[in-house]
């Protein structure tokens, strides 16, 4: 189908910028998420590609032909709204061939590809039905169907599942993922939801403040956040910052912060400042004698784990333990941080400073 | 403060059987959560205790006093609605003051002082105080509507779903502030939402509703561990428990139905499943298979990489175990 490739998009309005000289390539048949918080950019990126917006400047190919500036109906691209709209007085049958029918494509041909769409989707019983009286899944499945039956090169989709409650979400993320695994098109998928763009995407561009600001595979984004908005936008609880001042050395495997040293993967550059020593709440273990302490503020049973929340020298911090290890609020506990998981930033920009762990992944 | 008591409640609207039957206590000084999906039931219940619906049959109880003919104003509850609907036009402290000054509480002006301010300093709002109830994030806003209810020392607080519509970090937020706040203050608490990790943080007892039925009561770690239907099993657990015919795996099964939590599944030994997909979701990887047919999800180490196809092996551990109507076969 089709391999994406974005390269110093720039979009603006007025006076105000949407995206900044972005750049990134959607493979092939992926599931490529743009992930962040509302007003960041990612659907006005994801409206670019699509042609319903042309870039202030900057390119698009869509395999390896620049389509930047052409309209919607010459890029063969079907778009997926978060709102399904559908066609009230038609039937689902209709809705699904309304599409084939306006390019003027043969009744029995229409007929043969709509059968087959509804096949794909399990909607074979409902063709008749008129789309007024359909649950919300089915109505979902329906306007997937018009964006499917055209067999376009790319599907873009923008928050498809937002309005949708959480239990029938979970539900939907998965039947869209093996939707995808069975037709193998290339899809760039818009959320402001991490934990959606973790379990359905092969890649995630995360965006902030109209910057893409990181872009690999969910576990490396989660590994190695390439920035604090990251390492806090991903991950539920998200990743805590120890803030300190202190120095860094060029090859240091160790770093001093509040009077204590801790080993962390070893460093690629030098660095004296306000730093945040970045650790995510599975990498922190409670125990009775490591130096390091906390008060504990708060437990949050969840099963298997719990979150403990506590208070430290750096701030307050959150750790996933076992359920069955005790933390009562008001007690002292020691703290001990894996050290191969340790990222350091700079905490005036923000950025990731190089180590063993997060060399090669991030960029400038 | 106040014990609550339910004696055989039931209310239908029609022929919806709204609350049919429903008997439990909420022990002075407890944070009870009633769990359950859209139209379980769970509303209609807050309702009835606090007076805004009439009970069809059955008593409700309120620190020992039966309040079925009572008011809502004579029951002296205070209640927290989903959509905070503040008085636009007043300042973030006469919201708070507001409930202070009706004329049945008729409290003195620089009592009313004192209280508002202790609220908006345990809800951390008191820079906030004199800003217009419209100048405020919806944070801010849920918050001083909780506010509105804590200025109050009722005999309960009944609260329905008041985090819903807040964004997930500062769900957690308030999620921990709240049941601090309830433990700090000692209160009584009844509090209803679907959310299971709200239900599993904060309640000292869970009520699991079914359709108007109350089916288990008791504390999250008890309803987790011990549940009594496949209903009540499938309510709590990220990813939902996988709910599997015991015939899959070899040996004597005590039920028919062998119900697995993603986290029970050890891998290694035992039957055959086909990886189907993995989701890395940073802390945990997702393991989606399928065995003869039936689709289970289990959990491995984040780092862990398998190929789509690829067989494992796997096995249960710790199962629980349900007849073939649901219930639990012990």
């Amino acid at each position: 189908m089709a391999q994406i490739v974005i390269q110093n998009l720039k979009k603006q309005f007025g006076d105000f910028t949407a995206v900044r000289e972005s750049s990134f390539t959607i493979e092939d048949g992926e599931f490529f998420m743009l992930l962040g918080p509302s007003g960041c950019g990612k659907t006005t990126t994801l409206r670019m590609i699509a042609g319903l917006e042309l870039p202030t400047s900057g390119n698009i190919y869509l395999d390896g032909e620049d389509i930047a500036q052409r309209p919607p109906s010459q890029r063969d691209i079907a778009f997926v709204f978060q709102m399904f709209a559908l066609y009230p007085h038609m039937n689902v049958r209709k809705n699904i061939s309304y599409p084939l029918v306006s390019q003027g494509m043969q009744r029995a041909q229409v007929k043969a590809k709509v059968a087959e769409v509804a096949g794909i989707l399990g909607i074979e019983d409902i063709l008749d039905r008129p789309v007024g009286g359909l649950s919300g899944g089915d109505r979902q499945r329906v306007a997937l169907g018009r964006a499917i039956v055209r067999e376009p090169k790319a599907f873009m989709m923008d928050e498809p599942l937002g309005a949708l409650d959480a239990e029938f979400r979970e539900h939907m993320a998965e039947e869209l993922r093996a939707l995808h695994d069975r037709m193998g098109a290339t899809t760039v998928y818009v959320t402001h939801d991490q934990l959606e763009a973790m379990q359905m995407g092969d890649k995630i561009v995360v965006m902030n403040n109209a910057v893409v600001e990181q872009f690999g595979t969910p576990q490396e984004i989660y590994d190695k956040p390439a920035t604090m908005f990251v390492a806090d936008f991903i991950g539920s609880p998200s990743m805590n910052f120890l803030k300190f001042n202190g120095k860094l050395g060029a090859a240091a495997s160790d770093i001093t912060l509040h009077n204590q040293s801790f080993a962390i993967p070893q460093s690629r550059e030098p660095f004296e400042g306000d730093m945040a020593f970045g650790v995510r709440p599975e990498h922190i273990k409670l125990s009775d004698d490591a130096p390091f302490r906390a008060e504990i503020l708060a437990s949050e049973y969840l099963g298997t784990t719990q979150i403990v929340t506590l208070q430290t020298h750096g701030g307050e911090v959150k750790a996933r333990a076992p359920a069955q290890q005790v933390a009562k609020p008001g007690e002292t506990v020691g703290l001990e941080f894996d050290p191969a998981t340790i990222t350091l930033f700079d905490r005036q920009s923000g950025r990731a400073l190089k180590s063993e762990l997060n060399e090669g992944v991030l960029h400038g | 403060m106040a014990e609550v008591s339910l004696k055989n409640v039931s209310k239908a609207f029609g022929k919806t059987q709204a609350v049919d039957d429903i008997s439990m206590t909420i022990d002075d000084g407890a944070f009870v959560v009633l769990l359950g999906p859209t139209g379980a039931g769970k509303t209609t219940t807050l309702r009835l205790i606090s007076g805004l619906e009439k009970l069809d049959s059955g008593s409700v109880q309120i620190g020992g006093r039966d309040v079925g003919l009572e008011t809502p104003a004579q029951r002296d509850v205070a209640m927290v609605f989903q959509q905070y609907s503040l008085y636009p036009h007043m300042s973030v402290r006469d919201n708070l003051a507001f409930p202070l000054r009706s004329p049945i509480l008729k409290t003195p002006e620089d009592v009313i002082a004192a209280k508002v301010q202790q609220i908006a300093e345990i809800l951390q709002i008191p820079h906030k105080l004199d800003n217009k109830a419209t100048e405020l994030s919806g944070g801010e806003m849920q918050r001083v509507s909780i506010g509105r209810a804590l200025v109050r020392d009722p005999q309960i607080y009944l609260m329905d779903e008041p985090l819903s519509s807040l964004d997930a970090k500062l769900r957690a937020d308030l999620r921990v502030e709240l049941k601090r706040i309830q433990a700090d203050l000692g209160s009584t608490l009844l509090y209803v939402t679907h959310d299971q990790i709200e239900a599993m943080t904060m309640a000292t007892q869970i009520g699991v509703l079914e359709e108007g039925r109350l089916v288990q009561y008791g504390s999250p770690k008890d309803i987790y561990e011990n549940p009594n239907s496949v209903y009540v099993a499938s309510r709590l657990g990220l990813p939902r428990i996988n709910i599997l015919p015991s015939a899959l795996f070899p040996g004597t099964h005590k039920g028919t139905q062998i119900g697995l939590r993603p986290e029970n599944i050890r891998q290694g030994d035992g039957i055959d499943a086909t990886v189907l997909r993995s989701e890395h979701l940073g802390d945990q990887t997702r393991l989606h298979l399928d065995v003869q047919g039936h689709p289970i999800t289990t959990l491995t180490d984040p780092h862990q990489d398998y190929a789509s196809n690829t067989t494992i092996k796997i096995s249960p551990q710790n199962p629980l175990y349900f007849d073939a109507d649901g219930a639990r076969a012990i």
